[in-house]
């Protein structure tokens, strides 16, 4: 017997399963052979949340954030997104969810931003003052009182990056999903961005179900990280976790205003690199705490600085794909 | 948040959404005045000059087959301001491959919780057909003034022809998007169609073989919009035998077409979102 869905997450997941069937060849009476996309996924975030989708290319994200938006039925499980079925009513459900894919545009290239907006706000049935209301927030957070007159298509990746982001939550949707938001914008529009996203779970209660590529934006966003490769998870957890599992491992960088002395180390400690002026030590924090360590080297003749890194998440995660092959 | 997420007392209907969407369109088409009119005044002439050859036949050899220039003048302009009026109506049907399958935006058009019909009717109100509507309408008025019986009274029956007709011209198109989940390649033989049905269309029926005829008249149904309601008003019985009246009902089957495509279409849609591609 299985228990139904709960009603108190804003999106649960039992056991998901898509599997595609292309035509080799393009040809009409070509063979056929079936892709398994996702392989049984089953995952449920709360209301509020902000989790990160990650994996691949090809590891069945685009999939599973296409179902849940209710433009593709899966071939079996479950899906609840507030309380309703994506595929089987999908203008109910798309009513109530935002969705901002990071390649396409959801505005209209010959018209202006505002004009865009206006459209949205008919096409959502959203009542003049709650839009009036809306527009001047999503405004003033995203910085789009400059650009409200401009085309579409006259617009920088950047600015227009942050008019699809207020597109997406002019109808106060109460799950937003983000679909690679951050791909090729500048520094400063990533920072926006991401400001933008946090604040907007922080204030509103919004559920945010990201996916991305930039590892800096799980890093400063997700609270949660879903690894999702060959259409199953790989890991679900807190994004602490997940690093201290795939790699507990952090780095100590020592400077001298001379040649470095030799070094007795603890156990889980070991010296990885020796320059003239400074020494590499790389330790798990697990056996030694980084504060016990920088003790046992504080007093060292000679230190001028040290620093303490962890490896960058890009090489967490690519070890954690090597982890799990195929 | 209080707000409810969708209150459907203040949510536009289909009919004001569409006005709402058209009249972006337009704002965006007038954007260059001086694009629009060229093109205009292009589509006229290029469609002008297709009925300057109807006219040196008819001009040099008085009458062919018992059809006299008025008739032949009278349908071509029929079937033109028909097709303009789809041609108008359509386009967001008739970019549908190139602009929303290959590019993957229709899925962007799934995410908004509206009917995808509805939304891709407001994708455009093509202004451009003007010329076309135009000088068809031009042909269409000179036709009855040089037909022998033209039946005044029977003229009623023009506007109804017209929208019989371009529902079917609007379902080919539909037609058209909707094969375009299949295939977006090779589609430009749906365009027989389109501007083959225009060109049939200003021909009497009976100018045509045998195998096409029974086509412009069960399988598209041109010769019921076009060729049955312009013997109705130029009270010219049929050489083929049916009652004249028939004409004044016939138009209909361009929205049973339209009816047919429409659900072709759902059909389409519901197995785009279950394959996904």
């Amino acid at each position: 017997m299985q228990t139904p869905l709960s009603t108190s997450d804003a999106i649960t997941v039992r056991d998901l399963r898509k599997t595609y069937r292309i035509r080799e060849g393009g040809s009409w009476r070509g063979k056929t052979r079936d892709i398994v996309a996702l392989d049984g996924i089953s995952f449920s975030v709360p209301k509020g949340q902000i989790a990160g989708f990650i994996g691949p290319n090809g590891a069945g994200k685009s999939t599973a954030i296409k179902i849940l938006s209710g433009i593709l039925r899966p071939s079996s499980g479950e899906v609840q997104v507030n309380g309703l079925v994506p595929w089987t009513n999908r203008v109910a459900h798309v009513a109530r969810i935002g969705v901002v894919f990071g390649q396409r545009t959801q505005l209209w290239w010959d018209l202006s931003v505002g004009e865009g907006l206006a459209l949205l706000r008919d096409i959502y049935g959203v009542e003049p003052e709650r839009f009036a209301r809306n527009r001047a927030r999503l405004a003033d957070a995203l910085d789009l009182g400059g650009i409200m007159d401009q085309f579409v298509r006259q617009l920088s990746l950047g600015q227009r990056m942050r008019a699809e982001i207020a597109a997406s939550l002019i109808h106060d949707p109460d799950i937003l999903i983000l679909d690679e938001p951050t791909i090729g914008l500048d520094a400063p529009s990533k920072l926006a961005v991401r400001a933008f996203v946090h604040e907007l779970c922080r204030d509103r209660g919004t559920t945010v179900l990201l996916t991305t590529h930039d590892m800096h934006d799980i890093e400063a966003l997700a609270e949660r990280v879903i690894v999702i490769g060959h259409g199953r998870i790989l890991a679900d957890s807190p994004f602490e976790d997940l690093r201290m599992t795939t790699l507990s491992e952090r780095i100590l960088e020592l400077d001298f205003h001379d040649t470095p002395p030799e070094l007795t180390l603890p156990a889980g400690a070991s010296e990885t690199a020796r320059e003239p002026h400074s020494i590499t030590i790389t330790f798990d924090p697990r056996q030694i705490p980084a504060p016990a360590l920088v003790a046992h080297v504080g007093h060292l003749p000679g230190l001028d600085d040290l620093r303490i890194s962890r490896p960058s998440i890009d090489e967490i995660i690519t070890r954690f794909y090597a982890d799990h092959p195929a | 948040m209080p707000d409810m997420p969708h209150s459907p007392s203040r949510t536009l209907g289909p009919v004001g959404l569409y006005r709402r969407m058209a009249g972006a369109s337009i704002v965006a088409q007038l954007r260059y005045p001086g694009t629009f009119i060229i093109q205009a005044i292009g589509n006229f002439v290029t469609t002008l000059l297709s009925f300057f050859g109807i006219w040196s036949l008819f001009h040099r050899f008085g009458s062919i087959a018992g059809w006299d220039i008025g008739t032949v003048a009278a349908l071509y302009g029929l079937v033109n301001v028909a097709f303009a009026v789809a041609e108008t109506l359509g386009r967001g049907f008739e970019v549908f491959g190139g602009e929303y399958v290959r590019t993957g935006s229709f899925d962007r058009l799934l995410l908004r919780p509206r009917s995808t019909l509805l939304l891709l009717l407001g994708h455009e109100l093509r202004l451009r057909p003007i010329g076309r509507f135009l000088q068809g309408l031009f042909v269409l008025v000179a036709g009855l003034w040089l037909a022998p019986h033209v039946q005044w009274s029977a003229l009623l029956v023009l506007p109804w022809a017209v929208a019989g007709g371009a529902a079917m011209f609007l379902g080919v198109l539909i037609g058209q998007a909707a094969l375009c989940f299949i295939t977006v390649e090779g589609l430009e033989v749906v365009n027989v169609l389109t501007y083959g049905g225009v060109e049939a269309g200003q021909y009497p029926l009976t100018m045509f073989g045998r195998w096409l005829r029974r086509f412009i008249t069960f399988v598209l149904p041109l010769a019921a919009v076009c060729y049955y309601p312009a013997l109705f008003c130029l009270h010219h019985p049929d050489p083929l035998g049916l009652p004249i009246w028939i004409g004044a009902l016939s138009p209909a089957a361009g929205f049973a077409f339209l009816g047919v495509m429409v659900f072709a279409w759902q059909r389409a849609v519901a197995g785009y979102v279950s394959s996904g591609s």
